[in-house]
């Protein structure tokens, strides 16, 4: 897969440098960890757990606390693998994506609208960013890019009532998936958290009978402030799934082993680029290989 | 946020510390990991922490802290003089040319924010008095051009474009050329973000430097960005020399370690720091602001300063 060379410390060579588990390993362990975004809180847990495991264990290998840690980032990615689909089935459905600035929402959306084609969906996208310079623009683009209709205001419109009508157009379309594009919002903001909230209400009372799917998107360069990105938003609108972007840099993105564990979110998606296949559905099991720098 | 009170963590330190007599070594060392731990979490990179720890840990047991009354307080003050230094002790502005046109070019990864802080620099540089001209050179980006043009207009700026059809280095030069031939004295070019690790791309901006030899080149720079920020810095200036860095979405929460470790990577100036979305939203960068956003502590250091 396109995912990142190892810039960081490789685990391998680390743990090849060491005879036996000690101390001093898992200190390097734990550098390898937060250079990863993995975070202070998050990591000590991680190594505090692999401390445990090898005393209780009685594991002197280096090469086993690989297995050790590997395991359990699995296991806390790995808990969802029931949920990593779209929530799109039955049809039906509707997919609202948020996050704050910058991050790749209108153009995930784009790579989805093509991904949600191939499977032969009926996919209408609704141009709910009236704020940015451009956005709508941007998202038209996108559109006649993969072949899919767009519904949209005036910049400066109210983007519920964008929703409302793209709703409307899809029951008369009978389009199988609906998916909206809102403007980047940082997670203090309340009034713009609050705009989220009305637009839920629309989709709520306007399509009752829609599947629905809330994705925040989360950027793999960001660090710590990821963990409050997603809990905020998961506050404002019952957030289903996240999206990873911008893995095909050099960061791994691993400020979501933490958001997983605290906030029981499954990453669906991530994004490996800029073009309109550069879309993957997230592997616990590669990503944690990117993670240390093994493909 | 777990580091919310890196300055009372010091202060229990020490207090358990009290009537024990001299502060040792070893609690210096303690009082080193709470530091460590807050710089961590506020995103420094981690071999920024490293050096910077080993500096204030030399220096505290050196003299100041074990002979103090105040350990805990002295410690702080210690961490904050020397983190306000290395993000740098002065404000910087735009260098303008002698020669006008100034040219100032943004570049940075993708969704950094270039865009949108082209239109406020061209609004900033405006009110000097000066007469600045855009230069739309993002070819990739879906309405990347229109984008700038709408920025351009909402601070009465012009401009420049030729469409997506031509390579970056033609946009540039011509943009150049069309500055001196209206009297615009600042001409500022908008990129497309990039990958660092994207050598065709990074080519691209060094054609580009190459041929228009920009005064300023500017590395855009996320506030929330993590551990990979030094990458990015590190690249951005070794394949184009940055004169210095803007700080974005600083309104947000983020602590934002990325200033420390990108200033500490490239020892260039962080000269502007962008905090919202509305073309007003940016202002001169602060370090000594910047410090104590990173360590959660503003209202702990007005108080020592007062003490
Ligand atoms: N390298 C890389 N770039 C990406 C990826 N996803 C998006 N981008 C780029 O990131 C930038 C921002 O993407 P957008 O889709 O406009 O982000 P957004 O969240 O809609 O931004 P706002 O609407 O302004 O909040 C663009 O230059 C995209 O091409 C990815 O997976 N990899
Ligand atoms: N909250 C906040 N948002 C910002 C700030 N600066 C830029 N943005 C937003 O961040 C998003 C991306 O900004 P752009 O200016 O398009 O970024 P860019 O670097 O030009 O993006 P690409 O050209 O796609 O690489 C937009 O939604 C901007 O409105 C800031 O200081 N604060
Ligand atoms: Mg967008
Ligand atoms: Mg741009």
């Amino acid at each position: 897969s396109k995912t990142t060379q190892g810039i960081t410390v490789k685990i391998e060579d680390l743990i090849k440098s060491y005879q036996k588990v000690d101390e001093e390993l898992l200190e390097e362990l734990e550098e390898v960890l937060i250079t990863a975004d993995i975070g202070v809180q998050t990591t000590m847990e991680i190594i505090d757990h692999i401390r445990d495991k090898a005393k209780a264990e009685k594991i002197k290998e280096p090469e086993m606390i690989k297995v050790i840690l590997k395991d359990k980032l699995k296991e806390i990615l790995g808990e969802f693998e029931d949920d990593q689909q779209l929530n799109i089935q039955p049809s039906p459905a509707i997919i609202l994506v948020v996050g704050v600035n910058g991050v790749g929402k209108t153009t995930s959306i784009g790579k989805i609208a093509h991904k949600l084609k191939g499977q032969n969906k009926k996919v209408l996208l609704a141009a709910a960013d009236t704020f940015r310079a451009a956005a709508v623009e941007q998202l038209k683009i996108w559109g006649d890019r993969v072949g899919v209709e767009v519904i949209s205001h005036q910049e400066g419109a109210d983007p519920a009532a964008v929703i409302f009508d793209a709703i409307q157009a899809a029951k008369a379309r009978k389009v199988d998936v609906l998916i909206c594009d809102t403007a980047g919002r940082l997670h203090n903001k309340k009034n713009l958290m609050n705009e989220l909230g009305k637009i839920s209400k629309i989709v709520e009372r306007e399509y009752a009978n829609a599947t629905r799917d809330v994705l925040l998107v989360l950027d793999a360069t960001t660090g710590q402030n990821a963990i409050q990105q997603a809990k905020i938003f998961k506050e404002a609108t019952n957030i289903s799934g996240l999206v990873l972007t911008k893995l095909d840099g050099t960061a791994k993105g691993g400020v979501i082993i933490g958001i997983s564990q605290e906030l029981k979110i499954p990453v669906k998606l991530i994004g490996v680029g800029e073009g309109v296949a550069d879309l993957q559905e997230f592997d616990s099991n590669s990503f944690v290989n990117a993670l240390f720098g093994e493909e | 946020m777990i580091f919310e009170g890196l300055a009372e963590k010091l202060q229990n330190t020490f207090h358990k510390l009290k009537g024990k007599g001299k502060v040792n070594e070893k609690d210096v060392n303690d009082a080193m990991r709470e530091v460590k731990m807050a710089l961590l979490e506020a995103d420094v990179n981690f071999k920024v922490v490293k050096d910077f720890v080993n500096k204030v840990k030399a220096r505290a047991i050196g003299a100041e802290v074990l002979e103090s009354l105040t350990p805990g307080q002295q410690i702080i003050k210690i961490v904050n003089e020397e983190l306000t230094e290395l993000m740098g002790s002065t404000q910087s502005k735009i260098a303008f040319s002698s020669k006008p046109p100034t040219v100032i070019m943004l570049v940075g990864l993708q969704g950094a924010g270039k865009t949108t802080t082209c239109g406020k620099l061209a609004k900033l540089i405006k009110k000097q008095a000066k007469r600045p001209l855009l230069i739309a050179a993002d070819i990739y980006r879906p309405a990347a051009i229109k984008q700038l043009q709408v920025v351009g207009g909402q601070v009465d700026v012009p401009v420049f474009t030729m469409g997506d059809k031509q390579n970056p280095v033609n946009i540039a030069k011509a943009g150049l050329e069309h500055a001196i031939n209206h009297g615009n004295d600042v001409v500022i070019i908008d990129t497309a973000g990039r990958l660092h690790i994207d050598d065709e791309l990074m080519g691209e901006l060094q054609s580009v430097k190459e041929s228009i030899k920009p005064h300023e080149i500017l590395l855009v720079v996320d506030s929330m960005t993590g551990q990979d920020a030094v990458n990015v810095a590190e690249h951005f200036n070794e394949k184009l020399g940055i004169d210095g860095v803007i700080l974005t979405k600083l309104d947000g929460d983020t602590r934002g370690g990325a200033a420390l470790s990108v200033r500490a990577v490239t020892n260039k100036p962080i000269k502007f720091a962008a905090l919202g979305e509305k073309l007003d939203d940016i202002e001169v960068f602060h370090p000594d602001r910047m410090a104590s956003r990173i360590l959660g502590m503003g209202d702990v250091l007005s108080l020592i300063e007062k003490a």
